[in-house]
């Protein structure tokens, strides 16, 4: 690749760290607002205690929770796929994988404050936590709540680094680019990198293994999240299923979240050169078969239900699919499998305008089953003195309207601070289009041994 | 401590450098290569390549197995509580805890090894910003003057451009 080329790319992905417009500022200022007015609400919680919220007995996990299983499961957009597209040497990876392990780090970092949020005393939340007590109440490693706190604990620790990393060239760059305060700060940064092949060798040799490692500590995340619901016994909870169904509904999320957020990206930081049709594409078609997926595993779990035909479970059965939750049932369902399925499907409508719409739609729709797996089981247990309703109060929907301007707001400002696409991922990438297209030429493009061109 | 060094625009050119230093007697350890993007497909590209990481990504695992293994152990055994029959130590659900441990001690033993076997936070005399731009940096660290200027000529019989740090 020419020095040009080289240049082009940094002054283009660099440009937003560079350069500060009004609007950043403006939408910094509203999305800033939002996630203030949730604070403001959960102090208000903290302060008149948990009978503000609509969370009592007998459903004691509402929309927190619901949110909870959400933003773990959107986490799964950026490092799993990232992971599995570097191990199997996808070349159409480059621009991608950063602006997706960005939403794994922020999704996970939302998500984990929901066990706290769900707290009528927060500042006990370390009390989850395995540390020698001087009550000698130590954590119960049988309940599923502390192997959520390992396994998340684990998945955002490997996720912060799997995203870090790669960080750490493109901060060299952004070093030897800036001026002033912003050059102190990236040369800190930036390590002292200088981009020798024993640090590119290295660096490489780490994010294979880290690849390898992050992969089933991804799907074990999800898993042990379905587990604090697989093993309570609760109507329509108790499936071997819910594993494998957890995992795939949060890797459809995922990729819905991720093709949005590209979209914008795309569209606010002008990267048309680098973020093509095809990337949308190709993620489309793997929104396309998570749909397929997802479509038969709500077959196989309403299908075992209906077959068995235990009073409890069938009375959850037709609460979500003709009674008072069958109009977020069936919405959930055109949503995640009749949309994508359209707009992923037919050729024609792959466009990005129909990626996100198709996104759009399962972002929604994937929410809406968090609530219906929760909400509808809770309400109607095995016994009539478990029965009741649940209606969400001011506080929790701020909170969760909020959670989504806390994402925006975490993505504009990491945008702002870090090249979003993986500059020398993406030089890397092209150098080696340029060399296989100069080897389909005919042109000397054969790796250059020791001891050649000595005289 | 002096230093000499070439910016070249291609990879062949780089490795041209390279093998002129190593005709004029410098040893692949002295030579230092940067550049803005990995360059798997020259010989340069390899230089330094050996390392026991994934050895120690491994170590890591066991590190971490054995700790949660042993913090399971404990804490159970410290205050053992009866919960649905299970027993005090009881290996399903502390497979996971284990399983959790193990992945993170391999990648935090992973992420250690990069940062000692990179030599990440170490300053050196030799760097050019220019690297960032595509430029591909070949250079030495030396000391004594006559040697620089050998050197020099032999970075210069390549086309690109020389520098020599004071």
């Amino acid at each position: 690749m020419s020095q040009p080329a080289h240049a082009r790319i940094n002054v283009d992905l660099l440009r937003p760290l560079l350069r500060t417009s009004w609007r950043f500022y403006f939408l910094v200022a509203a999305l800033g607002s939002i996630v203030l007015t949730a604070l403001v609400s959960w102090l208000s919680q903290a302060f008149f205690g948990f009978g503000v919220t609509g969370i009592r007995w007998p459903v004691y996990w509402g929309f927190y929770v619901t949110n909870f299983v959400f933003w773990i499961g959107i986490s799964h957009a950026g490092t799993l796929i990232s992971a599995i597209l570097r191990l199997v040497d996808a070349g159409w990876r480059r621009p991608v994988t950063r602006c997706a392990e960005v939403i794994t780090v922020f999704a996970l970092m939302i998500g984990a404050m929901f066990p706290i949020i769900h707290l009528g005393r927060p500042w006990l939340a370390f009390w989850l936590f395995p540390y020698p007590s001087e009550r000698l109440i130590w954590p119960n490693f049988r309940s599923p709540l502390v192997w959520d706190f390992f396994a998340i604990n684990t998945y955002l620790t490997g996720s912060v680094l799997f995203l870090v990393l790669p960080m750490i060239p493109d901060f060299a760059v952004v070093r030897d680019k800036a001026t002033g305060v912003r050059k102190t700060i990236y040369t800190y940064l930036a390590c002292g990198w200088r981009g020798t092949p024993r640090q590119w060798h290295r660096l490489e040799t780490a994010m294979q293994i880290m690849a390898i490692g992050i992969v089933p500590v991804a799907v074990s995340v999800h898993t042990i999240v379905s587990f604090d619901f697989s093993m309570a016994p609760v109507p329509m909870w108790q499936s071997t299923i819910f594993g494998p169904y957890f995992v795939v509904g949060a890797i459809f999320s995922g990729i819905a979240g991720l093709l949005i957020a590209m979209a914008v990206l795309r569209k606010v930081l002008h990267l048309q050169d680098y973020l093509h049709p095809v990337h949308f594409q190709n993620l489309g078609k793997l929104l396309l078969v998570m749909a397929l997926l997802w479509g038969y595993f709500v077959f196989n779990e309403r299908l075992v239900t209906y077959y068995g035909n235990g009073p409890s479970e069938m009375a959850v059965f037709w609460r979500t699919q003709r009674e008072s939750f069958a109009p977020m049932y069936w919405t959930m369902v055109i949503c995640n499998f009749v949309l994508p399925l359209v707009l992923m499907g037919i050729r024609y409508f792959r466009t990005i305008t129909g990626c996100v719409i198709a996104s759009l739609g399962v972002v929604v729709g994937m929410w809406l089953e968090r609530f219906l797996i929760i909400v509808p089981s809770l309400g109607h247990k095995y016994l009539p003195y478990s029965y009741g309703i649940y209606r969400p109060q001011p506080v929790e929907i701020i909170i969760a309207i909020a959670t989504f301007a806390a994402m925006m707001l975490l993505y504009v400002l990491f945008a702002k601070l870090v090249p979003i696409i993986s500059i020398w991922e993406l030089k890397a990438g092209r150098a080696s289009a340029s060399l296989a297209e100069a080897v389909g030429e005919g042109g000397d493009a054969r790796p250059v041994a020791r001891g050649e061109a000595n005289l | 401590m002096k230093a000499v060094y070439g910016l070249y625009e291609d990879r062949q050119a780089a490795q041209q450098a390279v093998n002129r230093l190593r005709a004029a007697g410098v040893n692949d350890r002295d030579i230092t290569v940067m550049s803005s993007q990995p360059m798997e497909d020259v010989e340069f590209g390899h230089m330094g390549g050996k390392t026991w990481m994934w050895w120690i990504a491994c170590g890591g695992g066991l590190l971490g197995m054995a700790t949660a293994f042993g913090l399971a152990w404990l804490t159970e055994t410290s205050w053992p509580i009866n919960v649905g029959g299970l027993p005090t130590f009881a290996w399903w659900p502390n497979l996971i805890i284990i399983f959790e441990l193990t992945m993170l001690g391999a990648i935090l033993a992973t992420v250690v090894t990069l940062v000692v076997s990179a030599r990440l936070g170490r300053s050196s005399t030799i760097y050019d910003p220019a690297v960032s731009d595509g430029l591909i940096l070949v250079g030495v660290e030396e000391t004594s003057d006559a040697r620089v200027r050998e050197l020099q000529d032999a970075l210069g019989a390549v086309r690109g451009e020389i520098k020599v740090v004071a």
